[in-house]
């Protein structure tokens, strides 16, 4: 009964977001759309409502372990511990699309809440955008992936959870991302009704800039957190492994960052009015891009769940429909928007125009690198492309860009001088200068582009706290803050990518009981090997002790693990964390002579990366608050005014 | 010029679109072929596996009559289903060489006692660089190598019944 009960919460949803949509066409073509407004304000607040039932009633069928329900028998097992159960809701394709389509209504609901701003033609616009949307998914999720088909004779038990996902990553990863890629779809209705009702201008952008800011900010944290997860989860010692699917989250990013940048420009200086549009088209399509990619199992890779041709298909339908059908009608309508407000080439603006080429240059290389497998199967060769593609064409072209982004804050509007700049940039470029040499040269002049961009993200620090200089440091707008904060998280990510490269040292061996190895300044000593069980898994647990020089030694405990349900093996990597870096320990198996498989890294300074990507997001959180507050101000002076 | 340029991401998208729609008509096949095949045998140096016969050498490798090299293991079950139509194929006059993945002595010895003994030579690749090196993804998978040392075709998994005569074509074609 409750699994029929998530399904006709999923067709009321489908039927209120009809109505979303025909409501708020109409709204936005009548003569008084104020009137028509708040009907369909509470539409759209009632197909989310309807959309979350249906989620949590999925979760509530995995918690009880209703194995009459097809993929909770697929997918879990009832010896799972709690967490993974609930997360598990979404460890699977079916309950993902289904995440993503609640998160997609529930950002068209919060539009609806809360949006003032918004001329009411424009968001009428906007809320039928978002349930046209919304309707596609939710016939995808009925026709093609339903959650909730049964299973008859039902099993006796479930083929549980693939253990990679057994992990607490599952529970925050994939709902953080989906907030960040489906949070997307509303900067993509307000640019198609902005192109639908010719109105794009300063106002517009301010109305859509929080929004850009809060999926941008789940974006980024999605991102740091499946990155660090694959970095303890996988065992390989890597961060990024230019994966599909990876790819896939970084493009609607790179995306978002643009758009974050342009919208800035159109908000407070009126220009790049088109390319805005465009950048918040361009960043929605990347984000349903990246779900088709992953979920018709086109490319090969470790996130997609299932590969089924009939969704492909259906999924490729739905792309080609909204993202075909944005871009013509930017094609159709652009024309119409005016021209902004023009600059100078050396101001901020043309510094955010560069910004924003360079991010859409590696954009296109991501998307090129990661499509580019389709094209050559297309002329009939098979290949795949991994990271040395990636890191000889986009990572140059980055560097560029962090030097940008050193150098655009400490830039004035509209018009600027390249010699005051330079002025501004001395102690930046002194600092990057003095740390190429030395660093180039402590690493025997090998790998100088890692070189250069350790040199560059300490040039970056210094520049990104710049705008700070001789400001009244309370009288400084949030906005300023987050700037700086985000950048600086930039410098910090960058360090640590940097001398992850330059400094990392490791070593696999096959060691005995008792044996020492030495990785970097530690001492690692195979003290033991002893069984231990946890909830549904048993595994070979090697007691590491780890010193480093005379210091205080310590403990770390590596992990082979079995799990019955699926029979899978997996390994636990343990890691210590100082204040300088990582240490990174995994266990192989044993050999013929009883001989174990031991895998050492010392990562100095790795934990910046994911500090950085940290940072960047608590700089969006700072922007974001400022920008609320000081909407709400605005709105109470309007208030007092009238 | 400018209309154009409104027009080029709709253009650059439907491009897109026709290639993944090709690519979900046609599916990859999932098979990973090696770069090598019409190139000479990699430089390979493999100590001897078991003590009664040589390793894999291709400065000694004999020139003038095609061979098979198979890599397999001991470990590998695909591996035991292929054995009975090695036999078959050295029951042809093939000459068939070996390079044993992972792999101990006395696992092998059991291996072949169980399943049979179609090599003349095992190489002993316990790093996997061998077959790294030859652009294998697996075990097994078996190289057909012409009389001049060429690599002209590879098999990807096990050999099966319909698969000998198709080799032994191979063989031919390769004399």
């Amino acid at each position: 009964m409750i699994a029929e009960a998530g399904l006709a919460a999923l067709w009321l949803a489908t039927a209120f977001a009809i109505a979303q949509l025909l409501l708020g066409a109409a709204a936005a073509r009548a003569g008084d759309p104020g009137a028509m407004l708040p009907g369909v304000r509470k539409i759209a607040l009632v197909q989310a409502l309807f959309a979350l039932a249906a989620f949590l009633i999925l979760i509530w069928l995995f918690v009880t372990s209703d194995m009459s329900v097809l993929l909770v028998a697929e997918n879990s097992h009832s010896q799972k511990p709690m967490l993974y159960k609930v997360a598990g809701a979404w460890g699977n394709h079916e309950g993902s699309m289904l995440l993503w389509v609640t998160v997609l209504a529930v950002a068209g609901a919060g539009v609806a809440l809360f949006e003032r701003r918004l001329v009411a033609e424009t968001l009428a616009a906007t809320l039928a955008a978002q349930g046209a949307i919304a309707i596609g998914f939710y016939a995808f999720l009925a026709f093609a992936s339903n959650p909730f088909a049964r299973l008859n004779p039902a099993p006796a038990d479930g083929q549980g959870l693939n253990p990679l996902l057994q992990d607490p990553g599952l529970a925050f990863h994939p709902p953080t991302l989906y907030l960040g890629y489906v949070g997307l779809s509303v900067a993509f209705s307000f640019a198609v009704a902005a192109l639908l009702m010719r109105d794009v201008g300063p106002a517009f952008a301010k109305a859509m800039r929080p929004w850009v800011l809060a999926a941008w900010i789940f974006l980024t944290i999605g991102i740091t957190a499946g990155s660090y997860w694959a970095y303890y989860e996988l065992g390989w010692g890597g961060w990024w492994f230019w994966d599909p699917v990876e790819n896939a989250s970084l493009m609607p990013w790179l995306a978002a960052t643009a758009l974050l940048h342009s919208v800035n420009v159109l908000a407070t200086r009126d220009g790049l009015r088109a390319w805005t549009l465009m950048l918040a088209v361009v960043a929605f399509s990347m984000s349903m891009v990246g779900t088709f990619l992953v979920r018709s199992g086109i490319l090969v890779s470790v996130h997609a769940f299932a590969v089924d041709p009939t969704r492909g298909s259906f999924l490729l339908a739905l792309l080609g429909l909204y993202i075909g059908g944005a871009l013509a009608l930017f094609g159709a309508r652009v024309g119409t928007v005016t021209q902004g407000a023009t600059f100078q080439l050396v101001s901020r603006e043309a510094a955010l125009v560069l910004n924003n080429l360079l991010l859409s240059v590696i954009l296109g290389i991501v998307l090129i690198g990661t499509l580019y497998p389709l094209v050559a199967q297309a002329m009939g060769v098979q290949l795949s492309i991994g990271a040395p593609f990636f890191e000889k064409t986009a990572v140059p072209i980055a560097l560029f860009l962090i030097a940008g982004t050193a150098a655009g804050p400490l830039l004035r509007w509209r018009r600027d001088s390249a010699q005051a700049l330079l002025g501004r940039l001395t102690i930046p470029v002194a600092i990057t200068g003095v740390a190429f040499a030395l660093f180039f040269a402590m690493s025997g002049f090998t790998s100088p582009i890692a070189v250069l961009a350790l040199a560059l993200a300490l040039g970056l620090a210094a520049a990104s706290i710049a705008p700070l200089w001789k400001r009244t440091l309370r009288r400084t707008p949030l906005p300023i803050y987050g700037m700086v904060v985000a950048h600086l998280g930039i410098a910090v990510s960058l360090a640590g990518m940097a001398a992850d490269t330059l400094f990392k040292q490791e070593r696999l061996a096959a060691v005995a009981i008792g044996d020492n190895l030495t990785v970097g300044p530690f001492k690692v000593t195979l003290a033991e090997v002893r069984p231990t069980i946890g909830p549904n898994w048993s595994a070979m647990e090697a007691r590491l002790q780890v010193q480093r020089g005379t210091g205080q030694p310590f403990e770390l405990l590596p992990q082979q693990r079995f799990f019955a349900n699926p029979p899978t093996n997996t390994s636990e990597a343990a890691i210590a964390t100082l204040w300088d870096g990582q240490v990174y320990t995994v266990l192989g198996t044993a050999d013929a002579s009883g001989r174990w498989q031991l895998r050492l890294w010392w990562k100095p300074f790795a934990t910046l990366i994911w500090a950085g990507g940290g940072l960047i997001a608590l700089g969006g959180l700072l922007s974001l608050l400022g920008r609320v507050l000081r909407a709400r101000r605005d709105a109470r002076a309007q208030e007092e005014w009238a | 010029m400018k209309k154009l340029l409104i027009w080029l991401p709709l253009a650059l998208f439907l491009l897109v679109f026709a290639l993944v729609v090709n690519g979900l008509i046609e599916p990859s096949d999932r098979i990973v072929r090696s770069a090598m095949v019409g190139k000479p045998l990699p430089a390979l140096h493999l100590p001897p596996m078991l003590a009664d016969r040589p390793g894999i050498d291709t400065k000694t490798w004999p020139k003038g009559k095609p061979r098979l090299l198979n890599v397999f293991a001991s470990w590998c079950i695909p591996c035991v289903a292929e054995a009975p139509q090695l036999m078959k194929l050295k029951a042809a006059g093939v000459q068939i060489d070996a390079i044993a993945v992972r792999d101990t002595n006395p696992d092998v010895l059991a291996f072949l006692a169980r399943n049979g003994d179609p090599y003349a030579r095992i190489g002993d690749d316990r790093a996997m660089r061998a077959q790294l090196s030859l652009g294998s993804s697996g075990v097994p998978e078996t190289f057909v190598i012409d009389s001049r040392g060429v690599i002209v075709d590879q098999h990807v998994g096990d050999i099966r019944e319909e698969d000998v005569p198709k080799l032994l074509a191979a063989l031919e074609k390769a004399k």
